[in-house]
């Protein structure tokens, strides 16, 4: 499925239906160059799970961690990783596998480590500026409406 | 009073650069080292956690050691161990908690964790005798950008962070979109000479408003999008010209929000901490800024602005006068909050 967002107005309505539809282990991945959006995806998925806390950039941090919202968030940023194997240092699979929801930035830089079952979003600039073409990949059957 | 004589061993191993110190009273420092891991990570444009673990682990001990000697004292002499427990790379944070633990079991004195931004805070006592809270003070680095005010020596409080990217973060990612090297904030500041900071026209998110939060992922957003149109339309690239914009516009959200902070709150006095302190443009704008409306600013050195253990020593030494010791299950706070 590929889509035009417009603005940001819009990448953040996808985030929220992209909530709603989170189950326990749902694990998102997204791709995309700097500045296109997945941050700010990653923060409207966040704001439909309901977590309550502010949610900013993982890059720092590699990994943060919410507990506020209807499931526990999870918020990866491979960015910095000079290695995939460096996610066997993370613990990756404790968050991938466990009760949360987990969202990855740069997850094209650890995408052998992706479950099978994950969603895959590849966003890229558009022709105009702030617009996004958005591919969803790997969608469940529970996630097709999205 | 003894603790104007206490000896205090410092440890920070958060991020980049695994550093120890030694601190007389909380605010002399009789040694400071710093061994630099930036030149492993820039092969990779930015800091690598595993790498970084093994760096420090490789290092910590020599590092110590050289502290002790170029303080003149040994491990007998020391009364406290002070280490960054948070914010940071969990695994680069686990190697100073574990040095750090090891030694103060092994010479049987109490060690306190402390938080890596209150650290930086407690970097302008050192160089500043006379300062004293309440002050505001703007906490910019690669991990951080908050306006916090110094109740106490121990006692701070959050007024503003950024919701999304670090100004120092959004200087990695910009300078590493414009082909420049890691750290970004000096090659920014290098590629910004002869550039016109008004050349392109970034966003300067939300000035204007009453809030003291921040936002850098739209400038950081608003390059990229400009380098895009402009290799689209086959355009080259002037990149001073983008690095002194970018550069500007960073600098003047950070210097209109601690203005408005310290209106607001009535501060008088304002320390600027962190990596991003050392930027060449941030510190003329901030001394002019307070310069104007007669607040006195306070900006340590450089080699105290960026991550070192001698601001550890000196939180490390007040949260101790204050708090007391912390035990040996003292744990790493990856995403700890003030």
């Amino acid at each position: 499925m590929e889509r035009l967002l417009k603005d940001e107005a819009e990448i953040r309505a996808l985030g929220l239906a992209l909530a709603a539809k989170a189950r326990p282990g749902t694990v998102i991945a997204l791709i995309g160059d700097l500045g296109t959006g997945k941050t700010t995806l990653a923060k409207a998925i966040a704001e439909g799970l309901g977590v309550t806390e502010s949610v900013t950039s993982p890059t720092f941090a590699i990994i943060k961690e919410y507990a506020s919202g209807r499931l526990p968030f999870h918020h990866f940023d491979a960015y910095r990783l000079g290695s995939p194997e460096e996610m066997y240092a993370l613990g990756f699979e404790e968050y991938f596998c466990g009760d949360g929801v987990t969202v990855v930035e740069w997850a094209n830089l650890v995408e052998e480590f992706l479950p099978k079952d994950a969603m895959v979003i590849d966003i890229a600039y558009g022709q105009n500026a702030g617009e996004r073409r958005v591919r969803v990949k790997g969608i469940g059957d529970a996630d097709a409406s999205v | 009073m003894k603790n104007r004589r206490l000896l205090t061993l410092a440890i920070e191993t958060s991020c980049d650069e695994t550093a120890a110190a030694v601190l007389r009273g909380g605010r002399t420092a009789l040694s400071n080292v710093i061994s630099s891991q930036i030149d492993v990570h820039r092969a990779f444009g930015g800091v690598v956690p595993e790498i970084a673990s093994r760096c420090h682990l490789e290092r910590i001990n020599a590092v110590v050691d050289r502290a002790l000697a170029d303080a003149g004292i040994g491990f007998g002499d020391v009364d406290l161990i002070g280490v960054t427990q948070g914010p940071g790379l969990v695994g680069a944070l686990l190697i100073g908690l574990a040095t750090a633990k090891a030694y103060a079991l092994a010479l049987g004195k109490p060690i306190v964790g402390v938080h890596h931004i209150k650290a930086h805070i407690c970097a302008a006592y050192i160089e500043h005798a006379s300062l004293e809270p309440p002050f505001l003070a703007l906490v910019v680095s690669g991990g951080h950008t908050s306006l916090v005010r110094a109740i106490g020596r121990n006692a701070y409080e959050v007024l503003g962070r950024t919701r999304d990217d670090a100004a120092g973060e959004a200087f990695d990612k910009v300078a590493r979109a414009l082909g420049l090297p890691y750290p970004g904030g000096p090659a920014i500041d290098r590629a910004a000479r002869g550039g016109d900071p008004g050349a392109v026209a970034f966003k300067r998110a939300l000035l204007g408003k009453a809030g003291l939060e921040f936002s850098f992922s739209g400038v950081k957003t608003g390059v990229l999008n400009h380098l895009n149109a402009e290799r689209q339309a086959g355009r080259s690239v002037n990149v001073a010209n983008i690095a002194a914009s970018f550069r500007q516009s960073v600098v003047d959200v950070l210097v209109a929000k601690t203005m408005l902070a310290a209106e607001t709150h009535g501060e008088t006095r304002v320390v600027m901490a962190g990596g991003v302190a050392a930027n060449s443009l941030l510190r003329a704008s901030m001394d002019e800024a307070c310069r104007k409306r007669g607040l006195r600013l306070y900006v340590p050195s450089p080699a105290l602005c960026t991550d070192n253990a001698v601001m550890v020593g000196a939180a490390a030494h007040f949260k101790y006068e204050e708090e007391g010791a912390d035990g040996l299950d003292l744990d790493a706070f990856p995403n700890s909050e003030l």
